[in-house]
């Protein structure tokens, strides 16, 4: 914080300042120029004084007590009448996190019919889910949901709050945290929390070229987005005892700048995120022939097939099948890349994946810095052989 | 109508350099450009622009040379400029930069009627300060906007948010950010940078922001989060190299594949 002093020994009593003062803070008391509380240490008076005897000075920042917060609050999303996945990843990073320091695990969801989606959070791990239902609130819009979601936030007191870095995560968790006024750390890759509560945000930046670790040790909630496919559910739990509290929503509080006129759901036919096994083409395969080969492979393991960007630029298969930081982030069981070199974009979006194979004609390729299996070799040579020792040995997936 | 264009100046390259003997990270940001999406952002400005009539201002926070940026988007056709700096501001976040572009377009006194950002930067890459920037001025938002049409009291909207294309209707003022693929940006045009390259830029300083709150919102001291460290990504090692006879190779795969239970051979045969 920061205050404004005056040498009274220079003061010649002019009272420019008075006068300058747009918050009638300063008065002359008894021949002495005193600061009230109106003060907002805007500084006017600082420039105006013509002795140069008023100055800011900075006192210690601004430092939350850490105490009145609590509990790590997962903020749910649903996509129609579901719960999305990333919030069960969420609640698992939570569960961690709360063990850690011994404190509940919340989870608030704003919908429409919600009570399945909360019980669910309850059997991955929440302690307790706040609901916020309303025929209004079937669809995410922006100015109702952050004001709605912030004002409750504000009561309950979580020390954490993690948001999915969903395309609507990554619209709602900023304007949630401008009007907590607080800090969020965007699209964590690992969260780690200290004894006295605060969080440590791992996350790339430029790209991916760097990593930073972030922290937000002054304010609360310390909130944090965080990418789908990136953390894991915990296992079910059987009979959970966790409790679903219903808040109740005030008529104002629905009214939006925002009508939505349509909606369209584009499917998600074979959507690559949720895909299992993926094969990538890159560059090294583009041709019709390479292209072939990739879809061959594909169908005798039972894979998705995703592409590289330049792939898509050139049009040869949609965005929502790129992978990577301009693309989707993908954490399959299996991954093979074909001719892929591994830029940075390309492998934050698939890092985790459980088993990479990367094939590729150059051995100083960077894909084989990740790959669990690295091949070097000509794809056009092994897709060929693979698919039909695949088909030979008539193995099933 | 009146349009104020948000654009930040960033580092050329992402590439960053690291040090083969320390593994740190080297200066890379010496040279520097528009941030790409913002280009994009002032693009979907300009078609409106081209439509009917309109006021494109473009604002920056950054220091005395982030003066670029606005000279290169005159160059494109917006109308007015605006640096917003003073020492005050550095280190700020996303809060803290939300905070000063919101003070600043206060102070301005333009009745706008959109407020555009781009979908997010290439340094650091957050996609927050729209949002925030909405939020603290207390107008709606849409994120990832793709088209945009101007209605008497409205815009209509359309942007795609997670797999649904949705089509929507928002108040006037309100701010929308552009996605990526909403078009590809115009070129600048060398008679416009001509007539434009002596087109004075407003600077806005700490002074000039009336708000009483200012000073506990701006800078470092008014930036929640902190950066510790920053430093390159590290991979994992790789745990098997495969080379030699094609043949060869394949028989390797598909033991591995067996042997992590990726697949199976069929019971039956
Ligand atoms: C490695 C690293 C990691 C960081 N991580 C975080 C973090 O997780 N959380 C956090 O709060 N801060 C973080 N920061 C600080 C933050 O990046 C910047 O300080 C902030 O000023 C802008 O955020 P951005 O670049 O991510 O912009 P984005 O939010 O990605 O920008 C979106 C749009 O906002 C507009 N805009 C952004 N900056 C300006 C500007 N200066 N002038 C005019 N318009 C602008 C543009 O239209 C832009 O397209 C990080 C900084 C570094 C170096
Ligand atoms: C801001 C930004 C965001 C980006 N986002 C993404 C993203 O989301 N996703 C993405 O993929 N990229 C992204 N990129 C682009 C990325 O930097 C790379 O350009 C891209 O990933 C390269 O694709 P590639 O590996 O298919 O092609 P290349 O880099 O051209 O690699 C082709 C590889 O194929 C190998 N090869 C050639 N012939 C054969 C053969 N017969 N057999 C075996 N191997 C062969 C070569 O040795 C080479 O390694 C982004 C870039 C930027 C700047």
């Amino acid at each position: 914080m920061s205050r404004i002093v005056i040498r009274h020994e220079a003061c010649t009593l002019c009272e420019v300042c008075l006068n300058a003062c747009p918050f009638n803070a300063m008065e002359n008391l008894n021949g002495k120029i005193e600061i009230n509380s109106n003060c907002k240490v805007c500084s006017i008076c600082v420039k105006q004084c013509p002795e140069k005897c008023i100055s800011k000075i900075e006192d210690e920042l601004f430092q939350v007590d850490r105490s009145l917060y609590k509990g790590i609050m997962v903020i749910g999303e649903m996509r129609q009448k579901d719960l999305h996945p990333v919030t069960l990843e969420l609640l698992g990073k939570a569960r961690e996190l709360a063990d850690k320091i011994k404190a509940p695990v919340y989870c608030m969801i704003v919908g429409e019919e919600l009570l399945d989606a909360a019980q669910l959070c309850l059997s991955y791990g929440a302690d307790e889910v706040f609901v916020c239902e309303d025929r209004e609130l079937k669809f995410y819009r922006s100015d109702i949901y952050a004001k709605l979601i912030s004002e409750r936030i504000s009561q309950i007191k979580p020390s954490v709050v993690l948001v999915g870095a969903t395309p609507s995560g990554r619209s709602l968790a900023p304007r949630l945290a401008a009007l907590l006024k607080t800090g969020l750390t965007a699209d964590c890759t690992q969260l780690d929390i200290l004894d006295n509560t605060d969080l440590i945000q791992r996350r790339p930046a430029f790209g991916g070229n760097i990593m930073a670790d972030i922290m937000t040790t002054r304010h609360r909630p310390q909130m944090a987005s965080v990418r789908y496919k990136v953390f894991n559910p915990i296992e079910e739990i059987k009979n959970p005892v966790g409790i679903i509290k219903r808040l109740s929503i005030n008529p104002d509080e629905l009214l939006s700048g925002i009508n939505l006129l349509e909606i369209h759901h584009e499917a998600v036919s074979e959507s690559i995120t949720e895909a299992k096994r993926i094969i990538v083409a890159g560059v090294g395969v583009s041709d019709p022939e390479g292209l072939k080969l990739v879809h061959q492979l594909a169908d005798q393991l039972q894979a998705s097939v995703a592409y590289t960007r330049p792939l898509v630029e050139r049009g040869l298969a949609s965005y929502t099948h790129q992978i990577g930081l301009s693309g989707r982030t993908v954490q399959p069981e299996l991954l093979i890349t074909c001719g892929v070199s591994g830029a940075v974009q390309f492998i934050s979006g698939m890092e985790h994946s459980e088993h990479i194979i990367a094939i590729n004609k150059d051995p100083k390729a960077d894909i084989m810095n990740v790959a669990h299996v690295a091949v070097v070799g000509d794809a056009y040579e092994i897709l060929p052989q693979w698919i039909e020792a695949l088909k030979k040995g008539s193995f099933h997936v | 109508m009146k349009i104020i264009v948000c654009i930040k100046q960033v580092p050329a390259t992402q590439n960053v350099q690291i040090d083969p003997k320390t593994g740190s990270l080297m200066r890379w940001a010496a040279t520097t450009k528009m941030n790409p999406f913002d280009l994009v952002a002032l693009e979907a400005a300009l078609q409106l622009k081209d439509k009917s009539s309109a006021e494109i201002t473009v604002i920056t926070m950054g220091p005395n040379a982030a003066k670029a940026v606005l000279t290169e988007a005159l160059s494109m056709g917006a109308d007015k400029g605006i640096l917003i700096s003073d020492k005050a501001f550095a280190g700020a976040d996303v809060l803290a930069t939300s905070h000063t572009l919101s003070y600043a377009i206060e102070a301005l006194k333009i009745d706008y009627d959109l407020l555009l950002c781009g979908q997010q930067t290439t340094d650091g890459d957050t996609a927050q300060v729209g949002p925030s920037i909405a939020a603290l001025l207390n107008i709606p938002h849409i994120s990832y906007v793709r088209k945009l049409i101007s209605n008497p009291n409205t815009f209509t909207v359309e942007s795609i948010i997670n797999d649904d294309r949705l089509i929507a209707e928002i108040k006037k003022p309100c701010l929308l950010t552009i996605d990526k693929d909403f078009a590809q940006a115009r070129y600048p045009s060398y008679w416009k940078l001509i007539e434009t390259i002596n087109t004075p830029i407003q600077i806005i300083t700490l002074a000039d922001l009336k708000n009483p709150d200012t000073i506990n919102h701006i800078g470092q001291a008014g930036s929640p989060t902190s950066v510790l460290k920053i430093y390159p990504p590290v991979h994992e090692v790789i745990s098997k190299k495969l080379s030699g006879k094609s043949k060869d190779i394949v028989n390797e795969l598909v033991d591995y594949l067996k042997d992590e239970h990726l697949i199976e051979r069929n019971s039956h045969e």
